[in-house]
């Protein structure tokens, strides 16, 4: 009794170890759970970039499943991911709302022009009132609403073909969305 | 000849200014407006009380991260212009950012055992320290029941003597 007790040290010692090993694997650090999972997305009033007359609310996200990326063009990363966005564009009919986040107009819309827009609406954040009520604390970040504007799902950091394939697209096949419906989805809904 | 003292005038000079240049760059140079003193006191409170959501362990007050000037900004329109209260602050940033923003984590299902597991090792310590102290009174003697009994009455004998 008393050798076994002997390796009782040793054995509390192990659990730490591997408690330690899975919490540093689990690179939770980059990933700040959002504070709006299955609440509703925020109420707001922005204007579209491309049409400042026009002013787009949360009602106007209601109905239907939709994508909400923020980006800038400021963010190197939203470049290395607006390939796979502008796929999904076109592959898919899910609304995807742009919130161009802190940046210069001017410079989002040459940015648009150049790489290509994948957004049926991009809203002007430039002071990042709308970042702060949706706990944005970087871009990109992409937050998946249902048809009743409730946040289902937070990505932080890049949406890439392995994200898109294992976390949003079964996400929103349980939404309800068709893959690879019209190709031509980039008209406004 | 006059050029001398005059560097050594100065190098005090910046000597003595060097905590001033300290002190300002520990504290971020916003230049909000408030209406008295109290506001003031209260934002200032505010910002070293929450963590930035960028930064490992920083909070507002030292973070120079943009979203870090963005709630210092947005924690000033809640005290200053929407007169909310401390409170009110707390819980207008806890829900859009979550308990990570909190230094003191609330005790909930989600982190229970940060509070917990600590007393639970501490716990256990005691356990295993008692039980070795114990087990070591036992067993150094080294004597069965029967020379333990012939030891006390030697030791009750000697110190009857004794006295």
């Amino acid at each position: 009794m008393s050798r076994v007790s002997l390796y009782i040290p040793l054995g509390v010692f192990a659990v730490i170890m591997g408690l330690g090993y899975i919490g540093f694997d689990l690179g939770a650090r980059d990933e700040l759970p959002s504070a709006l999972i299955n609440k509703p997305f925020p109420e707001f009033s922005a204007r579209l970039l491309e049409d400042p007359d026009r002013a787009i609310t949360r009602a106007d996200l209601l109905g239907r499943p939709a994508m909400v990326n923020v980006w800038a063009t400021w963010c190197p990363t939203c470049l290395s991911e607006h390939e796979e966005l502008m796929r999904i564009a076109r592959d898919t009919d899910i609304v995807i709302v742009g919130v161009n986040y802190k940046d210069r107009p001017a410079k989002a819309l040459q940015w648009l022009a150049q790489y290509g827009n994948p957004y049926d609406w991009v809203l002007d954040d430039r002071d990042g009132l709308l970042g702060i009520e949706m706990g944005v604390y970087g871009a990109p970040e992409t937050f998946l609403l249902n048809a009743a504007g409730e946040v289902v799902y937070k990505r932080v950091g890049d949406v890439n073909p392995r994200i898109w394939r294992d976390e949003l697209e079964p996400r929103f096949r349980q939404l309800g969305v068709t893959q690879s419906a019209t190709p031509e989805s980039q008209n406004s809904p | 000849m006059i050029r001398y003292p005059l560097r050594k005038l100065s190098s005090w000079l910046l000597l003595a200014l060097l905590p001033a240049t300290v002190a300002l760059g520990a504290s971020q140079i916003d230049t909000f407006q408030f209406a008295d003193d109290v506001e003031k006191r209260r934002y200032r409170a505010l910002i070293e009380e929450f963590r930035c959501p960028k930064c490992l362990n920083t909070n507002l007050a030292g973070s120079d991260a943009p979203i870090a000037q963005d709630l210092r900004k947005t924690v000033h329109r809640l005290v200053a212009v929407e007169g909310m209260s401390d409170q009110e602050v707390r819980d207008y940033l806890q829900a859009r950012y979550g308990d990570f923003v909190l230094y003191d984590p609330p005790f909930n299902t989600r982190t229970w055992y940060i509070w917990l597991v600590p007393i639970g090792l501490g716990l256990l310590a005691l356990f295993v320290l008692y039980r070795l102290q114990h087990s070591a009174r036992v067993e150094h003697s080294g004597l069965d029941d029967e020379q333990q009994k012939r030891l006390q009455s030697i030791v009750a004998a000697k110190t009857d003597t004794g006295n």
